[in-house]
């Protein structure tokens, strides 16, 4: 045992050292070439650690953030109305909540496609017909689906990070990105830097220095009812747990069930351990 | 061990006509319960058994998610999201699909260093080692085409580089290329083939397990002193000795499997992999699976020609020949001795050997740029220097410590210091009831 | 490990009877995604509602809608049809349960309790042979109802069971007029 904890060590060393040795040289002027130029901001997440949960009513705010901002532009395929549910809605608050929109649907018996209001059974409709149009209406760059945003992003980590998040369950890091780049429009870029033609400053953008997508939030734009504080941070954080939750619905559900198939093999380890204990009694081994 | 006397008796009526007939429960009985198993087995000896529970639950897991899974690259992501979404229980059985992968691998390596540690690949394990090795390319392809299915970004242009190697072949490299694809790129033909051969594969590796088991049973296990089992105090039944003990690995292992599954399920995936597959756009860095890390780091550390060589192809045959290694090493090993617990050199290499294929691993994660590959360059040489030259010329030129006469004298020498058993353990442990 | 617990029968089974016991319930547990993962998943039992345009249905029409899967039929009856279905007397049912998931479980099978109120004339009604699910034919067989021409069961305009193997009568599902031309199914 003390001689895997020494090589262990041992190799935490070479790792480290290589890892120091690399850092050194990414360093560059205003012409960085590893993105991003900024870590996201690793923020307080309801929905952290073994017992996190979603708040409800964050959530509630950020569904009203995307389907009054973000909805203009990004599709989220994934998402059944139905599943609203989720956030605290009754069954009839969703129905009301689908009927305000628009379901393209069809053919009718008479062969013609029609218009109808949602239904919970119904997905949120995309705000263009197919990705090319999407593109086109976008300055070139289709706007990407946000069903799974969140867990599709996520900024690496780097040693030995990677290895302190196994025992912190980071998991975050898709909610951090999205709400670092959001509030990381106001920062000036590096004097000497080109930021290309039709694209936006971010420090926090993971695949260069800047995207075409302009700061879609502004302080006050959208109006909340719960008193709280209706600024781009706020939004910001709502939207990103919101887009948390729509990747990952059944979270709550996941941990819950973790936290007893873990304590039930703690308990049946322990027995089984005991029993082992039995049988190997007066066997030397 | 093989001593070929069967101690089965059957007792009811049903037992005698079946055991005239198909003598299943007596095989059952003489590999599973009165199998005798040396007495000294650590821990590093119940990945087998975690093994076998790894492959049942892959199997079984697979064969649901295959219930709601659609091979269409226009329905495929989809129809894996409607799994995470909609299909009861659905988000649990794909978590522990796609970790049990993972850990599937985990236990897979360990299982391997501690066949090298030990030296249970030496004579007369050869065949058992190579049924092995067999065994984990099968895995490692399960595992890569079982990656495709998703038909994320990283399913893509994972595919799409590992069938590239093929291309490295020279004269028929493409056309085995587009063999394997179905067509001129990763598509549907690809996708559907990739299904078909995923669901395939791991019932051929439960063969090759029942043959691995079978070799198994007819040489006996090894064991940590490496000295072979020389009387019947040596050993204990298999059954209660050996089954409580892997049952109580087999938690231990579960345990760790469960923290993922519930609370980091994605942790060891790639978030590319949550975006649908685009033909027309490459994500900035393609990772593997990270059990393939070590052998993508040998693939790019090969930057220069080997004379008729190119890069390309020579980036592949170092690949290959990383695995490759692995087959020969009962023929590279020249050591009369097994264990590394007598060979204070080779323990040293093999500690160091582990170091260099977790550096590896880390590496192929890293992009390839700057002081990156030359550190690749280094621990790929390590690599194949620790195969080529220090398992021939340890085993020439090192010096074993002394080896207890049998396993029982050196169970014996080790619990005098502790004194936790009474001095009569040592009569026949397989009278115990 | 102390000598007195070996010298303990009872503390030994306990043990072993409660690391089985243990066993057992884990295996119990693991097993049950298995079986869930069988059942009808969330977006399939979303789609369980359809809303269908009755205005264009005449007495003596009907149209067929799926509805989970299965026809559906919604059938505005004739005079003579809804005649012939009040003067059935109950004891002659095979199956003298209305089958109308409206309807409490017991309700008998009477012309009314096979529609809805205030709406007699329209029958609606998952259109599968109650013997072995295929899709009986309209207004054929002896009874002026459906016919499966399966294996010969013959229903009357009320779509209640009459002659053959079928044991059912044909079932009506969750239904409810929500205008006077709308009705909507589940």
């Amino acid at each position: 045992m003390k001689k895997i904890l020494t090589s262990l060590a041992l190799l935490g060393l070479v790792v480290a050292g290589t890892a120091a040795i690399a850092a050194e040289e990414a360093h560059n002027a205003a012409a960085p070439t590893h993105f991003p130029i900024d870590e996201p901001k690793e923020m307080d997440w309801s929905f952290t650690g073994p017992f996190g949960t979603y708040d409800k009513a964050q959530l509630q705010r950020g569904l009203k953030v995307y389907k009054e901002v973000c909805a203009a532009c990004h599709s989220m395929n994934l998402v059944a109305f139905r599943t609203l549910e989720g956030l605290g809605y009754s069954e009839g608050q969703v129905k009301t909540l689908a009927a305000e929109y628009t379901i393209h649907d069809g053919p009718n018996d008479a062969g013609d496609m029609f218009d109808r209001p949602g239904k919970p059974s119904d997905y949120f409709p995309a705000p263009f017909a197919n990705e090319q149009a999407a593109a086109a209406s976008n300055g070139g760059a289709a706007p990407p689906d946000m069903s799974l945003l969140a867990k599709a992003r996520g900024v690496e980590r780097g040693f030995p990070r990677f290895v302190f998040d196994i025992f912190t369950q980071y998991a975050q890091g898709g909610p951090d990105y999205i709400h670092s780049l959001l509030t990381g429009y106001d920062e000036t870029p590096p004097a000497g830097m080109v930021i290309p033609e039709g694209t936006h400053y971010n420090p926090y953008f993971l695949s260069g220095v800047s995207l075409k997508m302009p700061k879609p939030l502004s302080d006050g734009q959208v109006t909340y009812d719960d008193g709280a504080p209706q600024t781009v941070d706020q939004y910001s954080r709502d939207v990103s747990a919101f887009l948390m939750w729509a990747a990952e619905p059944h979270m709550e559900d996941r941990k819950k069930t973790g936290f007893r198939v873990l304590v039930f093999l703690l308990l049946f380890g322990a027995l089984v351990y005991l029993t082992k204990r039995k049988v190997w009694e007066g066997v030397a081994h | 061990m093989s001593e070929g006397h069967s101690t089965y008796t059957p007792k009811t009526g049903i037992e005698r006509w079946l055991d005239a007939r198909m003598p299943l429960p007596r095989l059952i009985y003489d590999s599973f319960v009165s199998y005798p198993v040396p007495r000294n087995l650590n821990y590093a000896w119940t990945f087998g058994g975690i093994l076998s529970i790894m492959l049942v639950s892959q199997i079984l897991t697979g064969i649901v998610l295959a219930m709601h899974y659609t091979a269409d690259t226009t329905l495929a992501f989809d129809s894996v999201e409607k799994i995470m979404r909609d299909v009861n229980s659905g988000w649990l059985l794909r978590y522990l699909h796609s970790n049990g992968a993972s850990f599937f691998f985990v236990a897979v390596y360990i299982h391997i260093f501690r066949g090298l540690y030990y030296g249970s690949y030496k004579a007369p394990r050869e065949l058992l080692w190579i049924l092995g090795c067999i065994i984990y390319l099968l895995m490692m392809a399960t595992g890569f085409m079982g990656y495709v299915l998703p038909w994320g970004q990283m399913s893509f242009w994972g595919a799409t580089v590992i069938t590239g190697f093929f291309s490295a072949i020279p004269l028929v490299g493409n056309w085995i290329q587009e063999l394997l694809l179905g067509g001129f790129a990763v598509d549907n033909p690809t996708l559907n083939r990739f299904f078909a051969l995923h669901y395939l594969l791991p019932f051929m590796i439960a063969g090759v397990v029942v043959l691995h088991v079978w070799a198994l049973h007819v040489v006996g296990q090894s064991n940590p002193t490496g000295i072979e089992v020389k009387s019947k105090t040596d050993t204990v039944a298999f059954t209660p000795y050996a089954t409580i003990k892997d049952a109580f690995g087999m938690i231990v292992f579960l345990f760790f499997f469960a923290y993922f599954v519930f609370y980091l399920p994605n942790y060891l995936g790639h978030p590319d992999n949550y975006t649908i597959a685009d033909p027309l756009k490459t994500p900035a860095h393609i990772v593997p699976e990270w059990y393939f890390l070590p052998f993508y780091a040998i693939l790019r550390a090969i930057t220069f020609n080997i004379g008729p060589i190119n890069s390309k192809l020579g980036g592949v045959l170092c690949m290959f020949g990383a695995i490759v290694m692995l087959f020969l090493v009962p023929w590279l090993d020249t050591s009369k001795v097994r264990s590394a617990v007598y060979r204070p050199w080779y323990k040293l290499f093999f500690w160091l050997f582990v170091a260099d294929a977790v550096l590896l691993g880390w590496l192929g994660s890293q992009p390839a740029e700057g002081s990156y590959v030359f550190m690749a360059q280094m621990a790929t040489l390590f690599y194949f220097a620790f195969f080529l030259v220090a398992l021939p010329v340890l085993g020439l030129i090192e010096t074993p410590r002394r080896l207890p006469n049998s396993i029982t004298e050196a169970v014996l020498e080790k619990n005098k210091g502790g004194g936790h058993h009474p001095a009569g353990a040592t009569a026949a442990p397989e009278t115990k009831g | 490990m102390s000598a007195t617990d070996t010298q303990d029968p009872n503390r030994r089974d306990f043990l072993y009877v409660a690391t089985g016991m243990a066993a057992v319930v884990g295996a119990g547990a693991v097993a049950w995604p298995f079986i869930d993962q069988m059942r009808p998943d969330a977006s399939t039992l979303a789609l369980a509602s359809v809303e269908v345009d009755v205005a264009s249905l005449t007495p003596g029409m009907s149209l067929i809608v799926k509805w989970r899967g299965k026809p559906v039929v919604v059938r505005n009856r004739t005079e003579q049809e809804m005649k012939d279905g009040e003067a059935v007397n109950l004891a002659e049912l095979k199956d003298p349960i209305a089958r109308n998931a409206n309807l409490p479980a017991d309700a008998p099978a009477t012309d009314a309790n096979r529609t809805t109120p205030g709406k007699e004339a329209w029958m609606v009604m998952v259109q599968v042979c109650t013997h072995l699910g295929c899709i009986p034919l309209g207004q054929e067989g002896d009874f002026g109802g459906w016919f499966c021409p399966c294996h010969g069961s013959v229903y009357d305009t009320a779509g209640r069971i009459r002659q053959g193997p079928a044991p059912e009568n044909m079932a009506v599902p969750v239904f409810k007029f929500i205008s006077d031309t709308k009705i909507l199914i589940g």
